[in-house]
């Protein structure tokens, strides 16, 4: 054979969507066809590695599952029988479907986006329709993680930052399986072993990245929280605290009213300006808090003190103190967590003298926003990162903040070897923004824009309610039942649909997301609501828009379906305005480009568009203000027009690089229209490298805040001072008690009140799942999932390599378990919880801690779904679990959608089931389902596939 | 003679099957591809890979250790299916001591694969021969590609950076000098194939709090004892020799 030659035509630069970590990529084409698929060197963010998803590209690309036109549906829901239709039909019923139901009220219009990056776009969209029901799937993915990050720092994991992996010392991963951002963490823990440092995994499951830990924390899923707790306890006993990072840039001393049954209890206690104070202990006097840095002062953070007005006040140190000394003791931590009292010691001593006596010290000036000038950066190197083993639970916003209050306590948040904010971030906690507030959905117009559609809420007052305090959005989000719900709560969409409870809608759009199966609950439950009749014989959920590139389960349920392109086919912006795919060290932004025609495996053209410009027809067509010039014209020929000039404020658009007519100015300016041309020639990307001096300590640190502002990351330049404790919670708090003196009052529903008074602790706390109460001991076992790292939840199943390493999965259990339960390895077993029961096969290992049981989440399919034949193992041997996650629990006797109290955040893995060996040991799944294939799907069945182009 | 192998760090490797599905990828569309797949969207999947991961659990829980362990030809330095072919298709390279198939001359007969300990050759039913890494031999050699580039796809893809080329009878070598200085080891050392493939072993850092405890690590953070004080009704105030630490958590309700 030949050796040596090229073996490519062309070479494009873009980014991965094999996962939403969007490393950056390098795509070889030959005869017409991808060839080859690698990791581009030059990215910031995965440095030229690419991982198993990434390197199958190729098979999502010709996946059989790939749509090829418009679909009409013309038989039932969920028996796959379509006509296909052409664009212009397809647009003139969609934009019908909309006005009509949006010109009765806009919010019967529910625009819902699962793993799309575009959520500014998407957002803007359906504001310019006027509905409010519009948000992503942050309400069942990490919301917990999210607002308590940003309501404690102003920022917080994932997207919004990430551990100092070159100077780190100490990393510790909390609920974590193979998560964002996946490669540049692969990165990370290579560099931080090979230098020296420490890797600790805390988990219930020995897996994947837990092989490499050089100590694995077997915790009992839903009680990290109390570990947290347990560490701080023992940090607190041995004085491991940077006392000075608290005093300095934390809100830990300002001065709590201690005045119970007044407005004014656990409220900070400010002076006539409302300047929070503090208690200074040099003059003995009460100073405002902004004075510390200024007058050196010397805040108290123990105490109880007396203030001239009469009523006790507190350092929030001060409560919080106190109950993680009685409450959290290393022996009441071990008996809930299942971890040695001895564990907890130790490993708060590793990280406190790892943080306080081995600190790191980069040898960079720095000027504080207080004027100081710093010769040198210190740094505290232990860093973490937590997901959704920590955030999908009832506790799990209360959980996430106790990880943010061990960070401020070991003083490691955006300093040297510590946890770093990702450009935009961080923000000022005040300035972040809030949903757009109305009284009543009779506000609502359409093309009336409405908008933004989520934030966070300051207090009660910020809410979406009505006047007598029901839920105004679909999917209950900002209630009184779920008011922090910063990612809206798509999980809740089509049951609250379907109970017409608080409305009805017309109709559901839903983009990118797989809501008919992996990505909801207790799915007998869901596929009931998709298809259930009024008395007329009409579906309660009158219309279903689904966009996808591929044949999924909730296209076989829609109505009309608007097939996508794929990454490799079109012009995208992973803008600094969605989650940007940023390094610590720098914004970072990209592009997609339009690499390849849509073809199938066996060449034929498909007739599809990317979203983004069928948006654009659709909301040209729909007359939409943002879209059509007051003379009626188009503003954008196309999208990739819009994306070049879409300005949602003047001189901030999608991109920012290379903006201006002439390509020079970053961030702000006008469009400029050779800006994609830039970033192609550019290998796809955006970097701005912060200066040296302004890569830490960004929440004091002049110089970077100076350039924040200047280019509209952050609105002024005081310092972000960090919520050690979180006033808003308080006000919740106190409006559950009847104190609340604001605009909104909750209704008078003693349930609705107690959830305020008991969960809404502006200190975090314990306390178990909901779930355990409710299951209680008839249902003795966790059963959560895990995302794989070869598998991008339902995505993968339809690719012809990744699906060679799983077609199917087990579920995982210890086998002194099952022992105990008579159940052998590879046994057939029913997991049964409250809701429901699947039967499917175990198997037996020591990966797993004794209380759980587990699986992948997203392998098992619907027969016939994702362009696989009706007998792959996918959808006989292959289970799904959430047909026994309940999506409802009973609480003092009322139905809640069941989310943690504070945001809604789903809380599968609360989840308890009981397992049994089943009597039938046919190796086949139940409950099984299935749907049709498209005709030309199955024509793309070959029984042997020879990629070589 | 130089002898080119790859060296694979079991302490970085997550287990993410990169390597196995970026070798297939490249692999199908280059020189030696394409790799057949059979009933790919049909009921259980089976194609031609190079190279495959495992993952194997020892021990009883808690103390459960995990591995990964990604396994493709070690092109041993005493092949054992390179005497055993009968066409003398397999062979191994004089000039890098790479394994080879000449796709020519292989009859298909498998003998190759029973004689291989490690599992490591698979046999495509279209072609009919015997298919196997070649540790990128068509990459490494390949002088259109940019010279940081002509290495094995594996080892460029690896996002853990567990993966590494070279040569590793050369003592400059990145290899050798990483097999020697973490005690590098080979698959079956006792079945006499030599693999010139190394795997290094895993390390456990630990965190030596001997000397903290001596000087530093006090539960003593008066702070501590007067939040103690305050909130624990009848904790008597005593001195620091008087109150050994044990006795906190009894005292605590």
């Amino acid at each position: 054979m030949e050796l040596g030659g090229s073996f490519y035509e062309k070479k494009y630069y873009s980014t991965c969507y094999m996962c939403a970590c969007r490393c950056g990529i390098e795509v070889y084409v030959r005869n017409g066809k991808v060839t080859y698929i690698k990791g581009n060197d030059d990215h910031p963010l995965n440095k030229g590695v690419l991982c198993a998803k990434g390197s199958s590209g190729i098979m999502k690309e010709y996946s059989p599952a790939r749509l090829r036109k418009p679909l009409l549906r013309v038989g039932p829901r969920g028996s796959g029988q379509f006509k296909e239709i052409e664009w212009d039909e397809a647009l003139e019923i969609a934009a019908k479907w909309i006005r009509e139901a949006a010109e009765k009220n806009p919010a019967k219009v529910a625009f819902f986006t699962g793993r799309d990056q575009m959520q500014a776009i998407n957002s803007w969209f359906a504001g310019q329709i006027g509905t409010i029901n519009w948000a992503a799937h942050g309400g069942f993915c990490s919301v917990n993680v999210a607002a308590a990050g940003l309501m404690s720092v102003g920022y917080s994991f994932w997207e919004f930052g990430d551990p100092d992996f070159e100077h780190t010392k100490y990393f510790m991963m909390i609920g974590v399986a193979e998560d964002h951002s996946s490669n540049p963490f692969k990165l990370g823990i290579q560099e931080l072993k090979r230098r020296g440092g420490k890797f600790v995994v805390v988990n219930p499951v020995r897996w994947s990245y837990g092989a490499i830990a050089d100590e694995w924390i077997p915790i009992k899923p839903g009680t990290d929280g109390a570990f947290i707790l347990g560490l701080a306890h023992v940090l607190f006993k041995y004085n491991l605290i940077d006392w000075e990072f608290l005093k300095e840039y934390t809100n830990a001393p300002w001065l709590v009213i201690q005045a119970p049954g007044t407005p004014k209890d656990g409220l900070f206690y400010r002076n006539e300006e409302g300047k929070p104070m503090v208690f200074d202990k040099k003059s003995k006097t009460f100073k405002p808090a902004d004075r510390i840095v200024p007058d050196d002062l010397d805040p108290a953070f123990i105490g109880e003190f007396e203030a001239p007005e009469g009523y006790k006040v507190r350092p929030a140190f001060d409560i919080f103190a106190e109950r993680i000394v009685k409450d959290y003791t290393p022996e009441k931590v071990s008996k809930i967590t299942g971890i040695p009292a001895e564990t907890i010691e130790r490993i708060a001593k590793e990280l406190g003298v790892t943080a306080l006596y081995n600190p790191v010290e980069l040898p960079i000036e720095w000027t504080d926003v207080w004027g100081r000038k710093h010769k040198k950066m210190v740094g505290r190197p232990v860093s973490f990162h937590i997901m959704r083993g920590i955030a999908s639970h009832s506790n799990g916003y209360q959980t996430a903040r106790a990880v943010f209050v061990l960070m401020m306590l070991l003083g490691c948040i955006d300093r040297p070897g510590g946890h770093l904010a990702k450009p935009p971030y961080p923000k000022h906690i005040e300035d972040l923004p809030k949903p757009m507030k109305i009284k009543s959905l009779d506000e609502l117009k359409f093309g009336k824009f409405y908008g933004p559609h989520l934030g966070i809420p300051q207090s009660p007052d910020d809410l979406l309610v009505d006047e007598k305090g029901n839920p105004l959005r679909i999917d209950r989000a900002y209630s009184w039942e779920f008011p922090i719900a910063a990612h809206g709560l798509i999980q809740n969409v089509i049951p609250s649909a379907y109970k017409r409870d608080p409305y009805d809608i017309e109709v559901l759009i839903i983009y990118m997301a797989n809501m008919a199966w992996n990505s909801s609950q207790n799915i007998p439950y869901i596929l009931e609501a998709l298809t259930a009749k009024d008395a007329s014989g009409n579906y309660i959920i009158p219309k279903i828009i689904t966009i996808d590139a591929f044949y999924s389960e909730q296209v076989a349920y829609s109505d009309l379906v608007l097939p996508d392109a794929t990454y490799l086919e079109q012009w995208f912006a992973l803008s600094l305005l969605d989650r940007p795919p940023s390094v610590a060290s720098g914004p970072v932004d990209a592009i997609r480009q339009p690499i390849v025609e849509p073809r199938d495996l066996k060449g034929e053209k498909l007739d599809v568009l990317p979203w983004g410009e069928v948006m654009v027809r659709l909301g040209t067509k729909l007359g939409l203000p943002g879209f059509v010039n007051e003379d009626g014209t188009p503003k954008y020929k196309d999208w990739k027009d819009f994306l070049i000039n879409w300005q949602p404020q003047p001189g901030i658009g999608a991109l920012a690089g290379w903006r201006g007519k002439n390509g020079d100015k970053h961030f702000v300016g006008e469009p400029n229209p050779n800006q994609l041309e830039m970033y192609v020639k550019n290998k796809g990307f955006f970097y701005y490298p912060l200066p040296e001096h302004m890569r830490y300590y960004r929440y004091a640190n002049k110089d970077y805040l100076e350039w924040a502002k200047s280019v509209r990351f952050v609105k002024r330049t005081d310092p972000i001072i960090m919520n050690f404790y979180v006033e808003t919670l308080q006000k919740f708090r106190l409006a559950g008690q009847g104190l609340w003196e604001g605009e909104k009052q909750p209704p008078n529903d003693p349930v609705i009140r107690e959830r305020l008074v008991k969960y809404f602790d502006p200190l975090p706390f314990w306390y178990p799942p909901f779930e355990e109460e409710v299951s209680g001991e008839d249902y003795p076992l966790y059963a959560f999932t895990k995302r794989p790292q070869w598998m991008y939840h339902s995505w993968d199943s339809q690719n012809a390599w990744l699906r060679q390493i799983s077609t199917r999965n087990y579920l995982y259990m210890n086998p002194k378990t099952a022992k105990k339960l008579g159940i052998k390895h590879l046994d057939w077993v029913w997991v049964e919880s409250r809701v429901g029961k699947v039967k499917c096969q175990v198997f037996l290992t020591e990966c797993t801690e004794p209380n759980s049981v587990w699986t992948w989440n997203a392998i098992g399919k619907m027969a016939g779904a994702w362009g696989l034949k009706p007998e792959a193992e996918e959808a006989h041997l292959g289970f799904l679990l959430n047909h026994v996650i309940p999506h409802s629990i009973n609480i003092g006797g009322r139905e809640f959608y069941y989310g943690d109290p504070i945001t809604g955040h789903l809380a599968w893995f609360d989840t308890k089931v009981r397992v049994y060996k089943a009597e039938d040991q046919t190796p086949e799944v139940y409950p099984k389902f299935k749907v049709e294939p498209l005709p030309y799907i199955k024509e793309r069945w070959m029984d042997v596939l020879r990629y070589k182009p | 003679m130089p002898q080119f192998a790859l060296v694979i760090d079991l302490n970085t490797c997550v287990g993410c099957h990169a390597c196995a599905t970026n070798c297939k990828e490249w692999n199908t569309q280059a020189a030696f591809g394409p790799l057949s797949d059979f009933d790919p969207f049909g009921r259980a999947p089976e194609g031609v890979w190079y190279n495959r991961v495992f993952t194997y659990e020892m021990g009883e829980f808690p103390e459960t250790q995990v591995f990964h362990l990604p396994k493709s030809c070690l092109h041993c330095q005493d092949a054992p299916c390179v005497p055993v072919c009968p066409t003398g298709a397999s062979y191994k390279r004089e000039q890098d001591g790479i394994v080879l198939v000449n796709y020519d001359d292989c009859i298909g007969c498998k003998l190759c694969a029973w004689s291989c300990p490690y599992g490591c050759r698979e046999y495509d039913e279209v072609d009919k021969v015997m298919k196997k890494c070649t540790l990128c031999i068509d990459r490494i050699y390949d002088e259109t590609l940019p010279p940081e580039h002509r290495k094995p796809a594996c080892v460029l893809t690896c996002p853990a950076r567990a993966r590494f080329f070279g040569d590793i009878e050369d003592p400059n070598s990145e290899v050798y000098k990483l097999i020697k200085k973490r005690q590098g080891f080979v698959l079956f050392p006792d079945m006499g194939t030599n693999p010139a493939n190394h795997y290094l072993p895993r390390q456990e850092t630990t965190i030596n709090l001997e000397e903290y405890e001596k000087h530093i690590l006090k539960p003593d953070n008066p702070l501590f004892l007067e939040v103690l004080r305050r909130h624990k009704p009848g904790f008597a105030s005593k001195s620091k020799q008087e109150q050994p630490q044990e006795h906190y958590a009894e005292q605590l309700p």
